[in-house]
């Protein structure tokens, strides 16, 4: 589809809001932000802002919803109406289903379901502020949700949003880029077992630009999941 | 919410044994195939004469049909001047015992946007040709997924029925009376609709180290993830979807976009025969 030609990339080859294509946004991350949940975090990609909450595993509340050698994960994530623009209905939307589905098949490569037979572990996700790239922020902050809950998992999860804009290849876009955009690829990986556990490509590529993408964004999930184990001690320091 | 699947038939482990060990061998269950190829496709368009357009399509024992409709409406107001392509899935509760009446789940939603995306990006339909009067009345393209028999792989089914669908859609012939509504004639037609691209999804199965192309519904039960790559005629990647609870490694993607590609010429070759026989085709 046409999309209107923006300029976003300087003559210096730096993006609108001065990084360089392959700079981060400045991360946040905190964990033990709730006092009910038995686990929970807080994750700020520059403007994004997004919360997760962990409870299990306990008893399902619908009885039926359980499998007998092994845990049921539920996921939801949620836009909350005052997070964007324009307000967002409360309602569910398609999109939450997808992004919901995409990011609960993107946490069970790590967890072992298998220790809790018969028991849910429910992954609640809000998004306080969408400014681009809050799926995998969303990721980032169920996998340190999941730690802080004490849930065993393989690895952590990372993930961030590689984008085209104006035919350059950029990390972790903002709204403005995805917007504007040729093409959005978030990706959330496992860098400790070596795992990919979402990929999703909205937009046109070639496999070369895929290879340097998905290059480009592991290289950033690695960086992303050292924050998330520095956040993790921060908690048990004094 | 989404929920790990807790319906799903129990597969005994032996059968994801037996399936890894044909694998090894370059076979498959079926005792025809090998891991890179698709099973047989079969596309017809033109099923539903009440339908703009419309395409039954055959891939083993998946069936879907695509119906294509289309309506004058009002444009999006970030979009005045592009007519609105929509995609929608429904899983039918006849397709399959683990299919329950009502709205659409989290399957039927992922299906549809993929789908949805993968047309939209590379600009398949020529949305720009869609104005009737640009800023108040443009074409409203729906295209409606049915899943008829679910036999796995309901991605790249629903892709060639969507595509041939589109590719068999004409435009209803329309008339502006006094008051400037449009007043459509659908036993007369002012055309093809607009389709610039044509594109194809391609599903590949990881079980265990190996990834195979087009698995059926026993394949996709024992996969540990799914990895569904929409091309465009050049070999452009123009959509992308991990599916399933496990993950791929580098490698795995590699290998699925050089084995996809493959399946994708397969899948273009059986559109273009359908669309080959259908006279006055485009």
């Amino acid at each position: 589809m046409a999309k209107a030609q923006v300029q976003l990339i300087s003559e210096e080859g730096l993006r609108h809001d001065g990084r360089r294509p392959d700079e981060l946004r400045p991360i946040r991350m905190k964990v033990g932000v709730l006092s009910n949940a038995d686990g929970s975090a807080l994750v700020e990609f520059g403007k994004t802002r997004v919360i997760a909450a962990v409870y299990g595993p306990r008893e399902p509340i619908q009885k039926y919803m359980v499998l007998p050698d092994r845990a049921v994960l539920r996921v939801r994530y949620h836009m909350a109406p005052f997070s964007t623009s324009e307000r967002k209905s409360p309602a569910p939307s398609r999109r939450e289903i997808e992004l919901s589905k995409v990011i609960r098949e993107s946490l069970e490569p790590v967890l072992l379901p298998e220790y809790f037979p018969r028991t849910t572990i429910d992954v609640f996700i809000e998004v306080l502020q969408a400014d681009g790239g809050t799926r995998t922020a969303s990721v980032t902050a169920a996998s340190l949700a999941l730690a802080d809950a004490g849930i065993p998992m393989k690895a952590l999860v990372g993930g961030v949003a590689v984008g085209k804009v104006n035919g350059v290849l950029v990390l972790d876009v903002d709204e403005v880029e995805d917007s504007a955009g040729e093409a959005d690829l978030p990706i959330a990986a496992a860098p400790d077992i070596g795992l990919i556990t979402l990929f999703q490509l909205n937009g046109v590529l070639t496999r070369d630009e895929i290879r340097a993408a998905v290059n480009m964004a592991l290289k950033a999930i690695e960086y992303i999941v050292e924050k998330e184990k520095e956040a993790l001690k921060a908690k048990y320091e004094f | 919410m989404s929920v790990t699947p807790f319906r799903l038939p129990t597969i005994p482990l032996y059968k994801k044994e037996t399936i890894m060990n044909l694998i090894a061998k370059g076979l498959r269950l079926d005792g025809v195939r090998t891991p890179e190829s698709p099973r047989s496709v079969k596309v017809e368009v033109g099923v539903i004469e009440k339908a703009e357009g419309s395409a039954h399509v055959r891939l083993g024992n998946t069936q879907v049909i695509a119906g294509v409709k289309i309506d004058v409406g009002t444009p999006f107001r970030d979009t005045p001047d592009q007519g609105v392509l929509t995609v929608h899935a429904e899983f039918v509760p006849l397709a399959s015992p683990l299919f329950e009446p009502g709205p659409p789940d989290e399957n039927a939603i992922e299906l549809a946007r993929v789908i949805d995306r993968s047309l939209r990006e590379v600009g398949a339909v020529d949305l720009n040709a869609l104005a009737i009067r640009p800023g108040e009345k443009v074409w409203i393209v729906w295209v409606d997924l049915y899943i008829l028999d679910h036999d796995g792989n309901l991605f790249d089914a629903s892709m060639l029925a969507a595509m041939a669908a589109l590719l068999d859609a004409k435009l209803p012939y329309y008339e502006e009376i006094e008051t400037g509504e449009i007043v459509l004639d659908r036993s007369k037609s002012e055309g093809p609709l607009p389709v610039k691209h044509r594109v194809v999804t391609v599903t590949l199965a990881k079980i265990g180290d190996y990834l195979i192309v087009d698995p059926d519904f026993e394949e996709e039960s024992v996969a540990d993830a799914r990895i569904v790559l929409a091309f465009d005629e050049q070999g452009r990647i123009v959509g992308a979807q991990k599916t399933g609870p496990g993950g791929l490694t580098t490698a795995d993607l590699e290998k699925a976009m050089d084995l996809g590609w493959r399946a994708a010429e397969v899948y273009f070759k059986a559109l273009d025969e359908a669309l080959a026989g259908k006279t006055g085709g485009s």
